[in-house]
């Protein structure tokens, strides 16, 4: 098993280091609802189908991430607050290369 | 005013099945739900999307529960108030409490079970400073009435079905339709973007990519909005109405001020007995609840509705006499007259 540090940065600006495991199928939104950095029911709304945006966040560091799925993208697209760097956090997966990641989550809408 | 023993707020799976398990008890439900339709987040966020963890259905798509819910609880006669949210709440002397919604309609009974899920479906307004001093006077973000389009200039923006079918329909009725979008690209039924793509061609759609609402226009009404489009110098556009289709999301609304104890956006129950809130009369099942080992699954709904109707009835009859008796052994029996049960075992004597 393999873990991986992630810095995220909630919506009150706080930056929070935090340890992901790579081996319990967990999505970025998944981890920050478990270290619940973001109240319960404000983030991961609809569980993570990419049919909200509760868990935009933006990617500040310049990791590979996996590739848009046409339903991040347009879910995106009708979001608010979207930047350049938006991401819905439950469309990516927590992998080893995912190692010194840093995310700040968007606003709630 | 409309009476009834159970009065669920949240027409979802969890609310739909409070149906079934209350008529069991012979207790009459009526539902109050803010979506137009029945199923909750089922219908309204993911009907095509398959579920795996409904026992005895290894795949079952969210509409199918809804429809197979409404076909369960069909001779229980729920009543439903559809489109309509619950707003307040008040206790009677006689211990019954009224339940008001935004549009005035009252609702009463002894015993109310908050099935609300996440709450009620609002729809998401953009992030315009002067908005919400335009809602009602130009600004809709529902249509409920399409004539009041007619020969009106119409700005609509948004992306998906909702964005790019009125925009359609609209296009028989206004003056004129203006599309407004993020992208070059729609998320829509291809059909729906097609008849776009032929309205726009043909003239009698406006459609202007890739580009945003900077700014709404006007005194007391729309007389404009100011629209940017990527990478050049936002103009003004004279229009009458403003619809931003931007979808719902769900908000805890008006139930948080009902006095009931909450945390973490969800409303704290007893879930060592039956699942009431800290005002007795008044549970709290499926999604909107929480207590230690919260799991907010559709089935954890299902049985928490159940014992809830249990705890309803000692509340509505204390005095009556009860055992819990099985579906198979007891049958089902309508309101509406009809009655389901087990067939009786063929005896006949071998010569």
């Amino acid at each position: 098993m393999q873990d991986v540090n992630i810095k995220v940065t909630d919506r009150n600006g706080v930056e929070h280091e935090i340890v992901a495991p790579t081996d319990m199928a967990m999505n970025l939104m998944e981890v920050i609802r478990s270290y619940e950095l973001a109240e319960e029911g404000t983030i991961g709304i609809c569980g993570g189908m990419a049919m909200c945006a509760s868990c935009q966040c933006y990617v500040k560091s310049d990791h590979e991430l996996p590739e848009m799925t046409d339903d991040e993208d347009a879910m995106l697209a009708e979001a608010f607050n979207v930047e350049d760097n938006s991401r819905l956090g439950c469309q990516i997966q927590i992998t080893p290369e995912l190692e010194g990641l840093e995310v700040e989550l968007a606003p709630e809408d | 005013m409309i009476t009834t023993d159970i009065l669920i707020i949240g027409a979802g799976p969890t609310g739909l099945f409070t149906v079934f398990e209350a008529g069991l008890l012979k207790l009459k439900c009526h539902l109050i739900d803010a979506l137009p339709q029945p199923g909750g987040q089922c219908s309204e966020i993911y009907p095509k999307k398959p579920i795996y963890d409904i026992p005895a259905y290894p795949e079952i798509l969210a509409g199918d529960l809804t429809t197979n819910l409404m076909e369960q609880i069909k001779q229980f006669e729920p009543g439903f108030t559809l489109g309509e949210r619950a707003d307040t709440i008040e206790k009677q002397e006689d211990g019954t409490f009224v339940v008001t919604t935004n549009k005035g309609t009252k609702h009463k009974a002894p015993v109310v079970a908050i099935a609300g899920g996440l709450g009620s479906f609002e729809p998401r307004k953009p992030k315009l400073e002067n908005i919400t001093k335009f809602e009602d006077n130009g600004v809709e973000y529902i249509i409920k009435e399409p004539e009041l389009y007619r020969d009106k200039n119409v700005v609509i923006a948004g992306g998906g079905d909702s964005a790019l079918d009125w925009s359609i329909f609209l296009s028989d009725v206004a003056k004129s339709v203006t599309l407004v979008h993020r992208r070059n690209e729609f998320r829509g039924a291809l059909d729906s973007v097609e008849k776009v793509q032929e309205l726009k061609d043909a003239g009698k759609i406006n459609l202007i990519t890739p580009a945003e609402i900077k700014g709404i226009l006007g005194e007391d009404k729309v007389t404009g909005v100011l629209i940017e489009k990527k990478g050049e110098e936002p103009f003004e556009l004279a229009t009458d109405h403003f619809i931003p289709l931007f979808g719902l999301s769900p908000k805890l609304g008006p139930i948080a001020n009902w006095g009931l104890e909450i945390e973490k956006n969800a409303i704290k129950v007893n879930n060592a007995l039956d699942y009431q809130t800290n005002i007795p009369g008044i549970y709290a099942i499926g999604d909107v609840n929480t207590y230690p080992g919260k799991l907010k699954l559709i089935l954890c709904g299902f049985h928490e509705a159940t014992l809830m109707c249990q705890s309803a009835f000692q509340r509505i009859f204390p005095d009556k006499k009860y055992v819990m008796k099985y579906t198979t052994v007891g049958g089902v029996e309508g309101f509406d007259g009809t009655k389901k049960e087990a067939p009786k075992a063929v005896v006949k004597a071998i010569e």
